[in-house]
């Protein structure tokens, strides 16, 4: 701030102030000649309005000048007369590091304890999945869900299924680096009736209904262009981040005609930002182990039902 | 023969019927969007019937066309009472009145379809801007040439407020506005960055202190004396509170960026001169207040003086806790939650509604050749749906914005929060809808003053022309 701003803000202040409580002295000062108070003014306006002239309540007065006195004693204690930085010295800047630095020495303690355990080991560990799961639940459920589940557009993460592979370093550099999955729209690639035969050819993968004739003049056109990233047998790529194909789990749509048809069509693209820099590895290690975690159980509870209904699945 | 100097109420009367329209449309547009924030199903999935469109659609109506046809109309009847005189100039006065009415219909058009400066309360694109400039400016000369042709030497005290509140806004929406356009519809402002935060809300807080509260209190100097028929209780309390109120308003207008970019000095300042505002705001309340000291029985049997003490409550409450939430520490709770909306509506629905509620219903019958208005019952129980209806309002919106700002600060012993954000919204959910129940109430209780309003007309002779009194000269 250059000393001329700095001169016009504590001026326009001290002017403010002080003129006003110039005035309020002075008016509740009583005149010499004063009228008493059941007399009025003795202007009439529009035939029966009048102003009496009682003096101002002593409460209010003394109100007045209290907060008067407060804003006083305030300037003076903290920031807000220009460059003037106040007696106590106090900043929000300094004051939010403070708390921060406050904050992370006690978590380093926390964090510590965890650093030098393998992520494998941190996913069977309930102290440490404790802490991923608040992890997740501030920073990943937006998108993610807060049981994890997903979204359309937005993978679920207990399904078994890994867009970019499921061990544990995997998930973890997904979270630190972020991912870019991108699909390019294939219509200029499919002329004709392709994107409907290849449509019904990626129903026929995951044994979906579907119209045979169609899906098998789609088979070719498939293998010759979708292969490149989802795989001539339409696993997917886990390098690329090309979904599979068979596994009846779908990214961006409900795995209906018009679904795969619309993403074939237009392509799709999928961001997960870069973690790493916001929460810190340590942070994203925890949140890896509660998601793996999640994982692990969601498949066993589905074993489970598998084996109670007889193994129909 | 000189020709008998008549009183220019034509203005007056088209600037009351639109406050009323206005009033209903503003109104049920919010009560959509209070709906709408309970279920969220209710835009039907279409763009325009969005919240993020509607929610300006409301603020706008209610605020600049409600409450600016409601200033227009009691302003323009006032000086004209009170400086024995007509209105300066039909023409330009009628001016206003179509240029206002044109200002909104662009607004409720432009609002839906997603055209806005999104900067609050001034959403409304260039081409419309320069048509409030226009309009205002033109205001300005109305009202100031009345007030320079006065026949009595005294400016009474309303006029002081009007006059404050009509050249206040007219430098708060010429600056907050400077745009450059490019295309007509598009325009970037010339700040950037935290000076147009602080812009805005210097402008923003001031649409509040001279557009919510100076006007209004002018409607406030006049309206109460006379439907008590009692003198203002103390001239100099008036003048203490006017020129204390006019210059710190100026100031407050930081304690909306608390915790943000802007730099420490500007919110110490905000908040200083916001808590030296309750004295000044209070000023008012008293005022008014202590002019019916010596008839408060006039309130068993006159509904339209509840209607204006109870605003002049709300008015002392919400200028208590405006003060109080700009306090830094109580503001790092209540920023961004539920508390702000219903201090807001205390003073919308309770102060600014009330005030403008009980004017009408004083000077209507006065500007339709009727006695009274139709039905004193009607206005009783318009009161009383519409008071219960602002409790409900407010009380559920304090108690969901304390709740809100505690579970966004509860943190876990790991540094993490305790609640997701979704949490706090599920938990919101029953104060929503009693938030909801609230606004049909108040909303019914003004079409009870429409059907009022359309049977006094009725029942009315007519559009008297009132002769300009002669001056008592005491």
């Amino acid at each position: 701030m250059s000393a001329g701003w700095n001169f016009y803000i504590v001026a326009l202040t001290a002017i403010n102030l002080i003129g006003l409580i110039w005035l309020l002295l002075a008016t509740a000062a009583k005149p010499k000649n004063d009228k008493p108070a059941t007399e009025t003014m003795g202007h009439v306006w529009d035939g029966d309005i009048e102003e009496l002239n009682n003096p101002l309540p002593r409460w209010w007065f003394v109100l007045f000048i209290l907060t008067f006195i407060f804003g006083f004693a305030y300037l003076a204690l903290y920031p807000g007369l220009g460059t003037f930085k106040g007696s106590l010295g106090w900043s929000s800047g300094a004051e939010v590091q403070a708390e921060l630095d406050a904050t992370n020495a006690k978590l380093e303690t926390l964090f510590a304890g965890f650093r030098n355990q393998p992520l494998a080991d941190l996913i069977d560990n309930p102290a440490a999945t404790k802490v991923g799961r608040n992890v997740f639940a501030n920073n990943c459920a937006a998108c993610h869900g807060s049981d994890a589940r997903g979204a359309i557009g937005y993978p679920n993460l207990v399904d078994g299924d890994w867009l970019y592979g499921g061990e544990p370093e995997t998930v973890l550099a997904s979270i630190m680096n972020g991912r870019h999955g991108l699909m390019p729209p294939m219509v200029a690639t499919l002329p004709g009736n392709g994107v409907e035969e290849v449509a019904n050819y990626a129903l026929s993968l995951s044994g979906l209904a579907h119209d045979a004739r169609l899906a098998s003049v789609g088979k070719p056109k498939f293998e010759a262009i979708c292969a490149a990233c989802h795989g001539v047998d339409g696993k997917g790529n886990h390098a690329l981040g090309a979904p599979n194909l068979t596994d009846d789990i779908w990214l961006h749509g409900n795995g209906n005609l018009a679904g795969i048809k619309n993403t074939i069509t237009y392509g799709a693209s999928g961001v997960m930002p870069a973690w790493g820099a916001l929460i810190s590895e340590d942070r994203a290690r925890l949140a890896a182990a509660w998601i793996l975690a999640q994982g692990k159980s969601s498949a066993e509870s589905e074993r489970d039902d598998a084996a109670r209904s007889g193994g129909a699945r | 023969m000189q020709s008998v100097e008549t009183y220019n109420d034509k203005v007056v009367r088209q600037f009351t019927m639109a406050t009323i329209f206005w009033g209903v449309i503003g109104m049920l547009v919010g009560l959509v969007i209070a709906a709408q924030l309970a279920w969220p199903a209710l835009n039907f999935d279409i763009a325009w019937l969005s919240y993020g469109r509607l929610r300006p659609l409301h603020t706008n109506a209610v605020i600049f066309a409600f409450g600016g046809s409601g200033l227009f109309a009691t302003s323009y009847y006032v000086v004209q009472r009170t400086c024995h005189v007509r209105l300066f100039s039909d023409r330009l006065a009628a001016f206003t009145f179509w240029g206002w009415q044109a200002v909104i219909v662009a607004a409720v058009i432009t609002l839906p379809l997603g055209l806005s400066q999104s900067h609050e309360y001034a959403e409304l694109i260039w081409p419309i801007d320069l048509l409030i400039t226009a309009v205002w400016v033109t205001y300005a000369v109305v009202f100031f040439m009345t007030i320079a042709r006065r026949r009595i030497r005294h400016i009474y005290v309303a006029n002081w407020f009007f006059g404050a509140y009509i050249l206040t806004i007219a430098v708060l929406h010429i600056f907050n506005n400077l745009q450059i356009p490019v295309s007509w519809t598009e325009s970037y402002p010339v700040y950037s960055g935290a000076v147009d935060a602080m812009v805005q809300w210097w402008y923003g807080h001031n649409a509040v202190g001279f557009f919510l509260t100076a006007g209004f209190l002018g409607i406030m100097y006049y309206y109460v004396p006379k439907q008590a028929q009692r003198p203002v209780y103390s001239y100099r309390l008036s003048v203490v509170h006017f020129w204390a109120l006019i210059s710190i308003y100026m100031w407050a207008g930081p304690h909306h960026l608390h915790y943000t970019a802007l730099p420490d000095w500007a919110q110490s300042i905000g908040m200083v001169f916001s808590l030296i505002l309750l004295a000044p705001s209070w000023g008012g309340m008293i005022n008014g207040m202590m002019t019916l000291s010596g008839a408060w029985h006039k309130l068993r049997t006159d509904p339209i003086l509840k209607f204006m003490i109870v605003s002049l409550s709300f008015y002392g409450m919400s200028t208590f806790e405006g003060p109080m939430m700009s306090i830094k520490t109580v503001n790092a709770l209540s920023h961004y939650t539920d508390w702000t909306i219903g201090h807001v509506h205390a003073g919308a629905l309770g102060w600014v509604a009330f005030i403008t509620i009980g004017a009408i219903y004083s000077m209507l019958p006065r500007l339709y050749g009727a006695e009274r208005m139709y039905s004193i019952k009607a206005i009783d129980a318009h009161f009383w749906i519409a008071t219960i209806g602002i409790v409900l309002y407010i009380t559920a919106m304090w108690i969901a914005g304390v709740m809100q700002g505690l579970m966004w600060r509860a943190t876990n012993p790991d540094g993490t929060l305790t609640y997701t954000f979704i949490e706090s919204v599920r938990q919101t959910y029953p104060y929503y809808v009693t938030r909801f129940v609230g606004g049909i109430l108040f909303f019914s209780g003004m079409l009870i003053m429409a059907w009022n309003v359309r049977k006094t007309c009725q029942m009315g002779a007519g559009a008297p022309l009132v002769r300009v009194p002669v001056p008592a000269h005491a």
